[in-house]
């Protein structure tokens, strides 16, 4: 589905071919150091975005790779939490948006005129910036989205599914006494690890996180970025991080946003130690933003 | 001179600020104080008048007996009581479905020109002089069914209770932050799934509050009552008959020239207080337990 307006009414940054043939270099060369064979589970094509008249972004181009960490940095707002919930279609909550272009998950775009929005967003979990359980029992945050989606049958099954859920989340030594208790009664880091294991139950294939520890101290971050390198064996993950290190700790591919435009993008390793573009190198080593 | 002037003033100024804020501050404590006593003395008084008035009139028979003939002593409110609580409960049955819903589609979609029309409507209602809906109620609901009914004395107190629901059910499920609800449509409820199943229970202690206060607020009215449930000597259950309730029975009693009458109306008064007293300290409860059962 190319969107032949989208693209040349917005002029592309100059680095986009540079930038893209990264990950391109990456899907299908078998050469590279690493050989990395992975399929694409995200693609975001020209992809435009207004909230009203002002625009949030422009144009982007973006390949995410299956089954890898790919980190969204740039300075505030760059468009990154716009981009990320554009993919589940979070966007549609607010009124007077608009986009142009396309994304596509799985090769099947999430933006055609019959998507079922409901099954998108069971495929792609989210995970917020600050923590959001749900004022029920711990069991139950976990059990709501596969008991609401029917996933599962009987209390046996259920109960397996949370325990499993909370294992993947790394939280179930912590909480496995007191499941009946409320899920408010969590510390922050837990909370967030309870919303993680809330997302994992009704098993996506994407999980989109934005800045899931920015409001976490450092070792409960360290836990979540444990967790986050646990889950890549199994998910796609997404994850926006205004943490330089933190990026080049958890991620494989790193897009770096500005004002809206998709600068850059690559692996991450390089991306950090020889970024192309100006505005990343000036970025990655904190001249501006 | 120019350079040492502006401190040495800035200095003495400055000294001078800081007692008249002292001042100001300790003259403001004082105000609120009175203002908060001030606020104390009727509430104080009244129930001291209750007490020497009303306690004495007060025993078994107040709490089992029908009201006695005129000139006989004793006899009780049974029946005032069971009917104010069957009065406000029907009310409640009939007024907080609706006033729930509404208040939830405030919240939802309140910026819908619907929206702004229902909430509108809800004000007004909000501001109408029980009297008035009093008689309202009369000439649609009694005069259609040709006699006064507890039916239609809770149809009266419905639709007082109703706009005042509405609105804090409203402002309880608004309070509900953004996260809460894009936690379940990111793990894809449905809209009226996320609302039911997670902003609503959010939001239940506060709605709950709002329930009791508007309970308590309607189970002391009088006026709406008078051309609708009407009054009632003797025992009455059905739904389409008049019905006795406790301010009715007050109201009755104490314009009546008979002594004996006029305790029994300070007793009455006092049940009716500690009725209204029990379901706002219910609602005290719930306000300091949210989120208190998963
Ligand atoms: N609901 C909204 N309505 C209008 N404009 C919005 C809305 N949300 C975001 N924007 C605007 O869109 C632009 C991109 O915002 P976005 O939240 O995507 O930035 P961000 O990169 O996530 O920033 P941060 O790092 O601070 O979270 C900003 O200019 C922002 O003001
Ligand atoms: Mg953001």
């Amino acid at each position: 589905m190319e969107n032949p307006t989208a693209a040349s009414k917005t002029k592309k940054p100059a680095s986009n071919p540079a930038t893209k043939m990264a990950i391109e270099h990456a899907d299908d060369s078998p050469s590279a150091p690493a050989p990395d064979k992975a399929r694409l589970a995200i693609e975001a094509r020209a992809f435009s975005f207004w909230y009203g008249s002002t625009q949030a972004l422009d144009s982007i181009d973006l390949k995410v790779p299956e089954r890898r960490v790919t980190a969204l940095i740039g300075p505030s707002g760059c468009g990154k939490s716009t981009f990320l919930r554009s993919i589940n279609r979070m966007n549609d909550l607010i009124p007077k948006i608009r986009h142009e272009g396309d994304i596509l998950l799985e090769n099947d775009s999430v933006y055609r005129a019959d998507r079922d929005v409901v099954q998108l967003r069971k495929s792609v979990g989210m995970v917020f910036q600050k923590s959001n359980p749900f004022p029920k029992s711990i069991y139950q945050n976990v059990a709501y989205g596969p008991r609401v989606n029917g996933l599962v049958k009987g209390k046996r099954e259920m109960d397996a599914l949370v325990e499993s859920s909370l294992r993947q989340a790394a939280l179930w030594d912590e909480v496995k006494d007191r499941l009946d208790s409320s899920a408010l009664g969590l510390s922050g880091g837990q909370q967030q690890r309870l919303c993680i294991a809330r997302a994992l139950a009704v098993s996506p294939e994407v999980i989109l996180m934005d800045e899931p520890a920015s409001a976490l101290d450092p070792i409960a971050t360290q836990k979540i970025e444990e967790l986050i390198y646990e889950l890549k064996n199994d998910y796609t993950i997404l994850i926006v991080t205004h943490n330089m290190q933190q990026a080049a700790r958890v991620s494989d591919y790193t897009a770096f946003f500005f004002m809206g435009r998709l600068i850059e993008v690559g692996r991450t390793e390089e991306l950090f130690t020889n970024p192309v573009e100006e505005q990343t190198e000036a970025y990655i080593t904190g001249r501006f933003g | 001179m120019a350079s040492s002037t502006p401190t040495a003033e800035r200095q003495v100024t400055g000294g001078g600020i800081s007692t008249r804020r002292k001042l100001v501050n300790q003259v403001m404590l004082t105000l609120t104080g009175v203002a908060s006593v001030l606020v104390l003395i009727p509430l104080l008084l009244i129930f001291y008048y209750l007490l020497a008035a009303g306690a004495g009139s007060i025993n078994l028979d107040f709490f089992t007996q029908l009201p006695a003939p005129v000139g006989e002593p004793g006899g009780g409110m049974a029946n005032a009581i069971v009917g104010t609580l069957s009065l406000v409960l029907l009310a409640g049955a009939i007024g907080i479905p609706i006033a729930v819903g509404a208040g939830v589609f405030l919240a939802e979609a309140g910026r819908s020109p619907l929206g702004n029309f229902v909430r509108f409507i809800a004000d007004v209602m909000n501001g109408i002089p029980s009297i008035v809906t009093g008689i309202f109620v009369w000439a649609w609901i009694v005069v259609w069914m040709g006699r006064f009914s507890l039916l239609a004395g809770s149809i009266a107190l419905a639709v007082m209770l109703i706009p005042m629901v509405t609105r804090t059910t409203e402002e309880m499920v608004r309070l509900v932050p953004r996260e809460l609800r894009e936690g379940g449509v990111a793990l894809g409820f449905t809209r009226w799934r996320t609302t039911l199943g997670i902003v609503l229970p959010a939001a239940k202690s506060g709605i709950l509050t709002g329930i009791l206060v508007a309970l308590a607020r309607i189970a002391g009215e009088t006026a709406p009552l008078l051309f609708t449930a009407f009054g009632n000597p003797f025992w009455e259950w059905r739904l389409n008959e008049p019905i006795s309730a406790l301010p009715l029975l007050i109201y009755q009693y104490a314009i009546s020239p008979y002594d004996e009458w006029h305790r029994l109306a300070w007793a009455a008064s006092l049940v009716l207080i500690g009725m209204v007293l029990a379901i706002s300290l219910m609602a005290r409860f719930i306000i300091k337990n949210p989120y208190r059962d998963r």
